[in-house]
């Protein structure tokens, strides 16, 4: 079956020696996980302080550590990142923890997605009665989950880290005690991500039975030095592991659990999956496929994400036009985000996966200030979210329409916004490539996805009352109950309103540190 | 001085900011004054501009001015930056002038309106997009500019939006433009993979022996794709005579002095691209012609004033295209300036009348109003004698060399020149029904008591007409015994200062020999193309020839329309009524770009609004029927799907297996 024998597994040299101990335990270099050691000490601190106090804290103080403890993450990344930029990348622990820029990033991206998500969830909570810390001990475990598996180097650290990610989120979704939708998401979301993991696992798992190594520097070394008559075994690990990454993705036809999680998920847990596990998702795609077999077996995988890319534009760009409900609109706009994405990857070059870590920036700020003014139209009950709950918003809170509108132009692509430029980017990269049709596609969707925004800010802005006779003189009236900004989810907007128009208008230092950030994705010692 | 470039854009924009962070507060008119001093103070800085290019040396009249780099990404950046020449320089005198007479006309005309302030604010950013469109020194600022006025011409077509109508006419020219947007990016594309810049000047120096003809044909034919859309030709000109839906104002100012020309611009330019692009130009050429000819023809039989004008505008704005497609730029620009002046004047001139008249827009409820508006009508004259090509007034002189330009292009041109002809003809005759119809023909039309239509399918037209024309009325009636009056100065102002335009700017660039052809001139060092001049015998013939047929289309509609001898149903036929059925063949037919996109989306609209009113059950009726089949929300579905995914994948590898 294989021409050249015997594998170059990557061993510790202890195990070889027959007089050491039979478990080599490798040196634990505790900087190089410090960020998912700091988000996981933080998450764990949380539950016991709170156990320990005997009058319940309040709730701005369950936010405030959330947001202390994922920013002392961001900070935690400055070090390794000069450190990174100044030796080159390396990997620890016996290879199975890489430290390079391009985890580095994506840390940093998943850290953003957790503050802006726990300052959401913090108004959020006190207006629906829920006040707990749980939910920000979920998030932050779940974070740590993310960047563990954004700096895997080995396909069961990868493994682990996304359970880690996942098991917290699929708790996270069903948080929400009151409303059965949410507890329905929760066990969706659980169901079908396990389904989805059991694909990944036996994708790995084949993938050993062609390679040998679980290590991606072993797999990539032994495919550069080996060649295999009989690839069945690998090609189907390949494929088993895209369902398992694209259902993380949501890409599609692996995506139809997206809208209905999203929709019945409490509002800023939606902003969190939708940015965060996004986020670490694409980071496990990016360094397994692009990096690992992209030097080797580029021409077999690149097929398959291609065609993940073009449905997903497709699908979630079409789908949302015909939705009513405004979070479900979302969730589709973010499933043919992740198209573009895809393309990134698929374009399997530097350029391409700048190109892909850079859309993850502007779209965490860009969906979690969306998904953040959709926590508050929600109001009480986080359920007022049909496009006619946005019928006269600019009358009644102008502020808030303004700001949504100029997310929802960011999305669709506008210049000046950071949509526009992660957009440009990405179809550059593959235009690079000489992926033509995939980039006539790409922008046709955004020209087809430009007009579901539309429909939204036309909602807000001009929309007659519903059902009103035509050519009615009636204003149109905001319905419902007044909408509340809190200081924290004010701020939140904020920030991403900033960061969206920021990477548009100076996007410089941004794709200065994701080119470097590419530069350093390497495996390997 | 070329340091204060920004300030040309940044002045309406800080007005726009100014506005909507304080207009409500400073109302009527102060919002509206606000908004009319900062044009006016970019129009001074225009002025300025023209001044310092002047005094450098000809060859020398090209500044850019970087502001900081925007996209910086190896070997591909884009920069913020102006770009000040020539062209660019007379654009921004046009625009900010113009731009300015009309916010001033707009104080009087928007008065009483509930959303005063909004108005000045959506004009104000209209004005910096279209200057940031004109001055932007690389294809996607005026990308950005492009779009800005897009998106500022669909808001205020659907101002009053309370109207179906409105908000419908502004979606249509939504979906129209968005196809020729479409062209505009893949444009920038190529021109960016084949030259490797989209900044102007290096793509007009690199152009030359830089680029295949074929490359550089698509590339010109998708930016004049994205031109057709902005600028309302064959195929897409559908949206624009809907767009007189929004108030007259904006009718004046975007869809017929300004934005509307930006296709002309845009290809104007790129003219060291057009010359590479071998038979793009003939398309262009023919495309303009054709659109000029059903614009004329239609034109011929609206009874709308406004809609008059839409057509006229359309169908001049078709002859710019066959001067640029002929390569005489400079003739389409000198038609461009000579056309922003009178079309601006007419329309502003048809909404004196539209406020003196109670809001009512039928010209055949007009008449003699020129007893009543005696400055309107003044004015009124000079725009139709400079539109009808009429010595000495400034439309003849453009005209002319358009004219002229196409008897000069090619084996084909005396067949354009007739055509072109023609159509001088028809504008003459339909602007000259146009005002007998409404200023003169003695009779007193409103005092009469309506007549009712006999035949059930007129009388159905006339209801639906009514019906569109309804959003201007406003609750107003015209009654028998209305008396029109004179607007107030902020309104004739205007009135008189484009009159005096339209009369003289015609002396920018007459025909009488190289020391006063200071246009050509002046725009020669961005237009490298020289064109062979003909000779003054051929000149001579083809003016006489086009005053000959000016006077004859005036002298049978006058005949028709103020002497009322003859009958004008045998003229007004329905298919011109209709634009030879275009826009409807669209929508019944052809299921094409324009009217049957935004008839599926008008509908679901509809759809979404009624669902809401008869409750979830709708809703989720119409939610289940587009998604019934996969999204059943059934754990089982979703989980067959990942695995029909892993199969289809799995199918795929084993095709590539490379087994032994």
């Amino acid at each position: 079956m294989i021409i050249q024998v015997p594998p170059t597994v990557p061993v510790v040299p202890e195990q070889l020696d027959p007089s050491a101990v039979p478990l080599a335990v490798p040196e634990i270099v505790w900087s190089a996980v410090a960020p998912a050691l700091v988000l996981m000490i933080g998450g764990i601190l949380l539950l016991t302080v709170v156990s320990l106090v005997r009058k319940p804290l309040p709730s701005w103080f369950h936010a405030t550590w959330t947001v202390a403890t994922a920013t002392a993450a961001i900070c935690a990344t400055v070090p390794l990142w000069q450190r990174v930029q100044d030796n080159g990348a390396s990997s620890e622990m016996a290879g199975t923890v890489g430290l390079d820029g391009f985890s580095l990033f994506v840390t940093g991206v998943i850290c953003v997605s957790v503050i802006l998500a726990a300052l959401l969830l913090e108004g959020y909570l006190r207006r629906e009665d829920l006040v707990g810390p749980e939910w920000y001990v979920l998030m932050l475990l779940s974070a740590s989950g993310g960047v563990v598996m954004a700096s895997a180097n080995d396909l069961i650290v990868l493994f682990l880290g996304l359970e880690i990610l996942s098991v917290a989120v699929y708790v996270l979704a069903a948080m929400h005690s009151r409303r059965t939708s949410s507890q329905e998401a929760g066990l969706k979301y659980f169901v079908l991500g396990a389904f989805s993991s059991a694909f990944l696992l036996y994708g790995i798992a084949l993938t050993y039975g062609a390679t040998g190594s679980t290590n991606l520097a072993g797999i990539q070394t032994f495919l550069a030095d080996n060649v295999l008559v009989d690839n069945g075994l690998l090609l189907a690990g390949l494929a088993f592991m895209l369902v398992g990454f694209g259902f993380k993705v949501a890409a599609v036809p692996f995506h139809m659990w997206a809208p209905d999680v999203y929709q019945g998920a409490p509002t800023p847990v939606s902003a969190y999956m939708a940015a965060g596990v996004k986020a670490a998702g694409f980071a496990g795609l990016l360094r397994v496929f692009v990096t690992t077999f992209g030097p080797t077996y580029r021409e077999e995988w690149m097929p398959m994400v291609a065609a993940l890319a073009v449905l997903s534009l497709v699908v979630g760009s079409v789908m949302a036009i015909i939705q009513t409900n405004v979070k479900r609109m979302l969730a589709y706009s973010s499933i043919s985000h992740a198209g573009f994405i895809l393309l990134g990857v698929a374009a399997a070059s530097d350029a391409g996966t700048s190109a892909a870590l850079f859309y993850l920036l502007v779209y965490t700020f860009m969906v979690a200030g969306s998904f953040g003014v959709v926590t508050l139209i929600g109001r009480k009950g986080d359920g007022r979210h049909s496009l006619e709950d946005y019928r006269g918003l600019s009358r009644a809170r102008p502020g808030l329409a303004l700001v949504f509108t100029v997310f929802l132009l960011a999305q669709s692509g506008i210049p000046l916004t950071g949509g526009f430029l992660a957009k440009f980017y990405v179809i550059g990269a593959i235009v690079d490539e000489g992926l033509y049709a995939l980039a006539a596609v790409a922008m046709l969707t955004a020209v087809i996805s430009a007009f579901l925004y539309l429909r939204v800010i036309v909602a807000m802005y001009f929309a007659g009352p519903a059902g009103a006779e035509e050519g009615s003189e009636e204003p149109a009236e905001f319905a419902g109950p007044p909408v509340r900004i809190p200081a924290a989810a004010g701020l939140a907007l904020g920030l991403a309103l900033v960061g969206t128009l920021a990477l548009g208008i100076v996007p410089g230092p941004a794709t200065e540190v994701t080119r470097d950030a590419t530069a350093e994705l390497t495996v390997g010692n | 001085m070329a340091d204060v470039l920004w300030l040309i854009p940044a002045l309406p924009l800080a007005g726009f900011v100014l506005l909507m962070a304080f207009g409500r507060r400073l109302g009527d008119p102060l919002a509206g004054v606000v908004g009319t001093l900062t044009v006016a103070g970019s129009f001074v800085v225009s002025l300025f501009a023209l001044f310092d290019l002047n005094s450098l040396p000809t060859d020398e009249r090209v500044v850019q001015q970087t502001l900081f780099t925007w996209i910086p990404a190896g070997g591909f950046s884009v920069d913020i930056g102006f770009l000040s020449d020539p062209l660019t320089i007379t654009m921004c005198l046009f625009i900010t002038g113009i731009a300015a007479l009309i916010h001033l006309y707009s104080i009087g005309y928007m008065a009483g309106d509930e959303n005063y302030s909004k108005f000045f604010v959506y004009l104000n950013l209209f004005v910096a997009s279209m200057l940031l469109l004109v001055l932007g020194d690389n294809l996607l600022l005026t990308f950005l500019g492009w779009e800005g006025v897009g998106a500022c011409s669909y808001l205020l077509i659907s101002f009053w939006f309370t109207d179906e109508a409105n908000a419908s006419a502004g979606k249509k020219a939504f979906v129209t433009n968005r196809i020729g947007d479409f062209g505009f990016m893949v444009g920038t594309f190529l021109v960016w993979m084949t030259l490797g810049s989209i900044n102007y000047l290096e793509i007009n120096e690199r152009v030359h022996g830089g680029i295949a003809a074929g490359t550089a044909t698509a590339i010109v034919l998708l930016f004049f794709l994205a031109a057709t859309g902005k600028s309302a030709q064959l195929p897409l000109f559908v949206w624009l005579p809907d767009a007189m839906a929004g108030p007259t104002p904006v009718s004046a100012l975007i869809h017929a002095a300004t934005m509307v020309t930006s296709g002309i611009f845009l290809l104007t330019r790129l003219n060291p691209l057009l010359e590479e692009a071998g038979w793009a130009n003939d398309v262009i050429a023919w495309v303009g012609l054709a659109t000029a000819l059903v614009a004329a023809l239609a034109a011929v039989a609206q009874n709308d004033i406004k809609k008059v004008l839409a057509y006229s505008t359309i169908s001049q704005l078709g002859y710019m295209f066959l001067a640029v497609g002929s390569g005489a730029f400079v003739a389409g620009v000198f038609h461009m300036i000579t056309h922003a002046f009178f079309k601006a004047l007419l329309f502003l001139g048809s909404g004196a009348v539209i406020a003196a008249m109670a809001h009512e827009q039928d010209m055949r409820r007009y008449g003699n109003l020129r007893k009543y508006l005696p400055i309107t009508t003044v004015t009124f004259v000079v725009g139709w004698l400079a539109i009808s090509g009429v010595p000495p007034f400034a439309g003849f002189w453009s005209k002319d060399e358009v004219l002229a330009a196409a008897w000069d292009n090619g084996p084909a041109g005396p067949v354009m020149w007739a055509i072109g002809v023609v159509i001088a003809l028809l504008t003459a005759f339909y602007m000259t029904r146009l005002v007998a119809m409404t200023f003169f023909g003695g009779k007193e039309r409103w005092r009469e008591p309506e007549e009712l239509p006999t035949d059930p399918a007129e009388a159905a037209a006339a209801e639906h007409e009514a019906y569109e024309d309804a959003p201007d009325a406003h609750g107003h009636h015209l009654t028998p015994e209305h008396t029109p009056r004179e607007p107030n100065w902020t309104m004739t102002v205007p009135l008189v200062v484009l009159g005096v335009f339209a009369t003289v700017i015609g002396l920018i660039n007459l025909p009488f020999g190289e020391k006063v052809d200071y246009l050509a001139d002046w725009l020669d060092p961005t237009l490298a193309h020289a064109h062979e001049a003909l000779s003054a015998g051929i000149l001579a013939v083809l003016a006489a020839v086009a005053i000959v047929v000016a006077v004859v289309g005036i002298a049978v509609a006058w005949r028709v329309y103020a002497q009322h001898k003859g009958s004008p149903e045998k003229i007004e036929l329905p298919a011109f009524e209709h634009a030879l059925y275009i826009d409807d063949t669209y929508a019944a037919v052809v299921g094409g770009p324009g009217e049957a996109a935004f008839d599926g989306v008008a509908t679901f609209d509809s759809e979404v609004v009624d669902g809401a009113v008869n409750g979830v059950g709708r809703l989720t009726q119409l939610t289940g029927r587009a998604v019934s089949v996969f999204q059943s929300g059934f754990v089982r579905a979703y989980a067959l799907a990942v695995a029909g995914g892993a199969v289809v994948l799995l199918v795929f590898v084993v095709m590539r297996m490379s087994s032994s």
